[in-house]
């Protein structure tokens, strides 16, 4: 007994201090990247690493008054919001025949969209690039959200069939023997049940919509449409000595998704754990 | 005859509803994602100076990829890397990744915050990561003292692999937290009224049960290290300085089919085959997976 009291103590000890460890390991360059953010110039050189002295907002001024960060921070959340919103829109209408209204061949349908759950659609860029400028979608909003879409419907549908499937189907009889059209208890019944599910599915899909860079870099040229990940690769170089200007554009473009998960983290790992490990 | 037409007109009706409901995400799913592949590996049998390949050579791409040595070294050099890449990447992730799991599942204090804050690093972005870790490896920082992490060729590719794992290791958490928590209580209790020590424990309880989460990290870090740019681009740019030592698939991808000839550009016909070789190399690990783990489930 007394022998493995200690042998549960000393594990404890040792998974605290790998918790200690793990946890400077995460937070330090973290925090090296806001306090860097909130230094003049000057002071970076001469305190690099300490807190600020003082709440210094010049570099995420000169951002917005300079290098027109705002508009490319509405510019991603056009990009992410309409691509939402569809994802969510087709994603659900999907999965509603998928799973109450299964006909034959539907089985093989849902493995056909969940299987786009792990193929990487960069793969087909070359192509892609070669449609939007076919379609005259090259270099505008509207190409990255297309691709957006089409990353983000295997996940939705994948979540939104497993959530559908399991309402239960009396409750869809009842509606019909009020008279309820199928559309009409599609978005009467299904959707308002559906909201926790669809929540996740916003979350999961919001993380890298937003942080996508690979696609804008390949369809977007003009400095109008530039989503936040290719301004601040572009503006990178055109910084490179100007740290606090550096570190004050990667805060920026880090903050909507690290306020986002922190605020949704529950629906977040909830809808993350069940892609992962039924999929 | 009446009720007849009535019940094909309601036939018709059922199926343009469900044809109606499933189109918009069949038809953007297929022609964004899936055809768009199937479209690439296609232009890499054409050739030609525009933007859009219109000479069929046949396998004349692969040949002078596999042939001649200005291409085969690029390939191949891209490809080893990202060999070394994964295999540093999958150690750490799953090695460290599974004894922190370990952690925040016990009933200790501060298991649960941890578990939310190590996901956190995984929702930024591979760029702002890359170009962070780029700075702060800068001497003027210099936590890690002033060596030239990424300027020295034996150092570099490994420094981007520790900077992917430090940002990707949450996910490998999360999911080895999952697989630990859905061990029955009473199996661990069992086997410590047993006597069995930590060792024995870990040999014949918990490893058994995570093996598939093992499966699926691994797949997870395959299949997004081999199509990985974005952390090359930040770091060490396109051309995967210093020297290609850090160059991967994603960016030997990136300068052969999008950027001019004078910075690595093959042309597109030459960019589609190397999008098809990756594609090859990815369906592969996929297979293997898919024998090895997903097999055993169904048996």
């Amino acid at each position: 007994m007394m022998k493995r009291r200690k042998r549960s103590t000393l594990s404890t000890y040792v998974y605290y201090l790998a918790m200690f460890v793990y946890f400077i390991v995460i937070m330090y360059p973290l925090y090296l990247m806001v306090v860097t953010s909130l230094k003049p110039n000057a002071e970076i050189f001469k305190n690099p690493l300490g807190p600020p002295r003082s709440f210094y907002l010049g570099n995420f001024i000169t951002l917005i008054s300079r290098a027109n960060f705002n508009l490319y921070f509405l510019n991603s959340l056009v990009v992410v919001f309409v691509s939402l919103f569809c994802i969510i829109i087709f994603s659900s209408l999907a999965a509603f025949i998928l799973a109450k209204h299964g006909f034959k061949g539907s089985t093989f349908l849902y493995s056909f969209f969940v299987a786009g759950l792990i193929i990487p659609i960069r793969l087909g860029t070359i192509s892609i690039l070669k449609m939007m400028i076919g379609f005259g979608l090259h270099d505008t909003l509207g190409s990255v959200i297309l691709v957006s879409i089409a990353t983000g419907i295997p996940f939705g549908i994948f979540i939104l069939t497993d959530f559908i499937r399991m309402i239960p189907d009396d409750l869809m009889h009842a509606a019909r023997i009020d008279g309820y059209s199928e559309p009409k208890i599609f978005s009467r019944i299904i959707i308002p049940l559906l909201l926790p599910a669809i929540a996740s599915v916003a979350v999961v899909n919001f993380i890298p919509i937003w942080n996508d860079f690979w696609f804008p870099l390949i369809l977007l040229k003009s400095q109008s449409v530039r989503t936040v990940p290719l301004a601040t690769a572009l503006l990178f170089g055109q910084f490179s000595t100007n740290y606090g200007h550096v570190f004050a554009m990667l805060t920026m473009a880090s903050v909507p998704v690290v306020i986002t998960y922190l605020i949704f983290s529950r629906w977040f790992l909830k809808g993350l754990t069940e892609g992962g490990l039924k999929g | 005859m009446g009720s007849n037409v009535l019940h094909t007109r309601r036939k018709w009706r059922k199926i343009l509803f469900r044809l109606g409901f499933l189109l918009p995400a069949l038809l953007i799913y297929t022609f964004i994602l899936l055809i768009p592949i199937v479209d690439s590996m296609r232009l890499s049998f054409y050739t030609g100076s525009g933007l859009i390949p219109n000479t069929f050579i046949g396998f004349g791409n692969y040949i002078k990829i596999f042939t001649q040595e200005v291409f085969r070294e690029r390939v191949w050099g891209a490809f080893t890397n990202n060999i070394k890449f994964f295999l540093i990447v999958t150690l750490l992730q799953n090695i460290l990744g599974f004894f922190l799991a370990m952690a925040v599942t016990r009933p200790i204090k501060g298991a649960k915050f941890m578990r939310k804050i190590s996901f956190l690093p995984t929702t930024l972005s591979v760029l702002v990561v890359g170009f962070l870790f780029r700075q702060i490896l800068n001497p003027i920082w210099g936590i890690l003292g002033n060596f030239p992490w990424l300027g020295n060729e034996h150092t570099a590719l490994p420094t981007l692999a520790v900077a992917v794992s430090w940002q990707f290791i949450g996910e490998s958490i999360l999911l080895y937290t999952v697989g630990i928590d859905g061990i029955p209580i009473e199996l661990l209790e069992a086997a410590r009224i047993d006597g069995a020590n930590w060792f024995q424990e870990m040999r014949h309880i918990i490893l058994p049960a995570i093996m598939p989460i093992v499966g699926i990290v691994t797949l997870l870090i395959y299949v997004g290290d081999f199509t990985q740019f974005d952390i090359v681009y930040a770091m060490t740019t396109t051309s995967g300085n210093p020297r290609f030592k850090t160059d991967l698939f994603g960016s030997l991808f990136y300068r052969t089919a999008f950027s001019t000839p004078a910075r690595g550009g093959w042309g597109m016909g030459m960019g589609a085959a190397v999008s098809t070789i990756m594609f090859v190399v990815v369906a592969f690990g996929v297979g293997i997976w898919f024998f090895v783990f997903q097999r055993k489930r169904d048996a």
